[in-house]
């Protein structure tokens, strides 16, 4: 099964980001191959619509399930669309998370927010 | 004669100005361009008013004519489409309906439908007709409400007093375009300076006839005022601190439809725009 989390650097070690639209990197991990691979949001730069791209992206990487902090309601719907299931981190890191994903301790996101759409957010 | 007035925050008495302005003539127009939260109405209240909507064209897809090449999403700077499972989605509040996609679309699966996004009133209160727009809640731009008001204008007013959104972003762009003279209201503090350059710059940038209103003044140093002599910017009044004023505008009436010292002191203002505009004409023909 291929998770993707937003992460703040290129490895293992890195943070999970609090953004998912905006977030630097993504982390597509295979949880039966154990492989992990990097991508570069080419989302975070964009004037608006960063979430709807950003979730493009992970669509089109054939993930099975996106595990974030927080996602907005264009990005969750498309998302949804993809029949991509939605689990909330439980800390920053992002061992914890796979091993809590693995272990099926994840809980879905439930908190849809309604986007920053031009106004910040941390 | 169009006049705008605007300021690059708000809060600076644009609408004062204005409303004010408009009043102060026989024969005016008084337009309210700040339609993501437009106030003038609150002041003329307009009688017999006519409503207009206004929509902005987006697109609808039609997804069995769809091959998924992905041309539109490409093109879209505001990322308002994605493909998922066969089917390109589209969100209608992300677009700015600049109609890209519909033109790219090379199988023609993309045609243009109809976006409520506000709406348009036109009224009247006494000697002004008052014209407001009104950008619905949560709709991306008020651009199009802007272009709406400001098109058609009938040229039998002697005065149209637009009043601006606040900053200087598209739709205070929009708004000022075809202004004759520009009417930048500033507050006398260092942070009312520093949106007063911004301002400044765009009317500059425009090549707009303009002139500065010093409102809020009081004794002391007025940062503002300093900012225009420096500049050499045209002062065209200094609005006094003053009770009377703050009473009569806080209870929601036209300071000079009430006050004659008022309705002297803004019918001058008007009187030097007015020269300003006429010597910018014989100057610039």
């Amino acid at each position: 099964m291929k998770v993707a989390i937003p992460v703040n650097d290129k490895s293992m070690e890195a943070s999970v980001s609090e953004s998912f639209g905006r977030t630097p990197y993504y982390l597509i991990y295979d949880t039966e191959s154990k492989e992990s691979v990097f991508l570069d949001n080419s989302a975070i730069a964009s004037q608006g619509g960063a979430g709807i791209k950003a979730a493009q992206i992970v669509v089109d990487n054939r993930v099975n399930a996106l595990i974030t902090p927080r996602c907005g309601e264009n990005a969750a719907e498309i998302i949804q669309a993809a029949n991509i299931k939605l689990f909330k981190t439980i800390n920053d890191s992002i061992k914890d998370n796979l091993t809590a994903f693995v272990e099926g301790k994840l809980a879905l996101l439930e908190e849809i927010h309604a986007g920053f759409h031009g106004h910040g957010g941390t | 004669m169009k006049i705008a007035v605007l300021s690059g925050k708000g809060g600076t008495g644009k609408t004062l100005v204005s409303v004010n302005l408009a009043a102060s003539a026989i024969d005016s127009c008084y337009i309210d361009c700040d339609v993501e939260e437009p106030n003038g109405h609150l002041f003329f209240n307009p009688k017999d008013i006519k409503t207009e909507n206004v929509s902005v064209k987006i697109p609808s897809v039609d997804n069995k004519l769809c091959s998924g090449c992905r041309k539109c999403i490409d093109f879209c700077r505001f990322n308002a489409l994605a493909y998922i499972k066969n089917n390109l989605l589209i969100f209608d509040d992300v677009c700015h309906f600049c109609g890209g996609c519909v033109l790219f679309c090379p199988e023609k699966a993309l045609s243009e439908k109809d976006y409520a996004v506000g709406e348009v009133q036109r009224g009247v209160s006494g000697n002004v007709e008052v014209i407001t727009g009104i950008l619905h809640t949560g709709k991306e731009s008020g651009v199009p409400i802007i272009k709406t008001l400001l098109e058609n204008l009938q040229g039998n007013k002697k005065f149209t007093v637009i009043d601006c959104p606040p900053g200087s972003a598209c739709t205070v762009m929009e708004s000022i375009k075809d202004a004759d003279y520009c009417l930048l209201v500033a507050e006398p503090t260092l942070f009312g300076v520093h949106n007063l350059n911004m301002v400044h710059e765009l009317v500059t940038l425009f090549g707009k006839p303009h002139g500065v209103v010093l409102n809020k003044c009081q004794e002391g140093d007025n940062p503002a005022e300093e900012f225009c002599l420096e500049k050499g910017i045209n002062i065209i009044g200094k609005i006094p601190f003053e009770n009377e004023l703050g009473t009569l505008n806080a209870q929601g009436h036209i300071a000079v439809r009430k006050n004659e010292t008022y309705r002297e002191f803004f019918s001058s203002m008007l009187q030097i725009v007015s020269k300003g505009v006429q010597n910018e004409a014989t100057t610039h023909p």
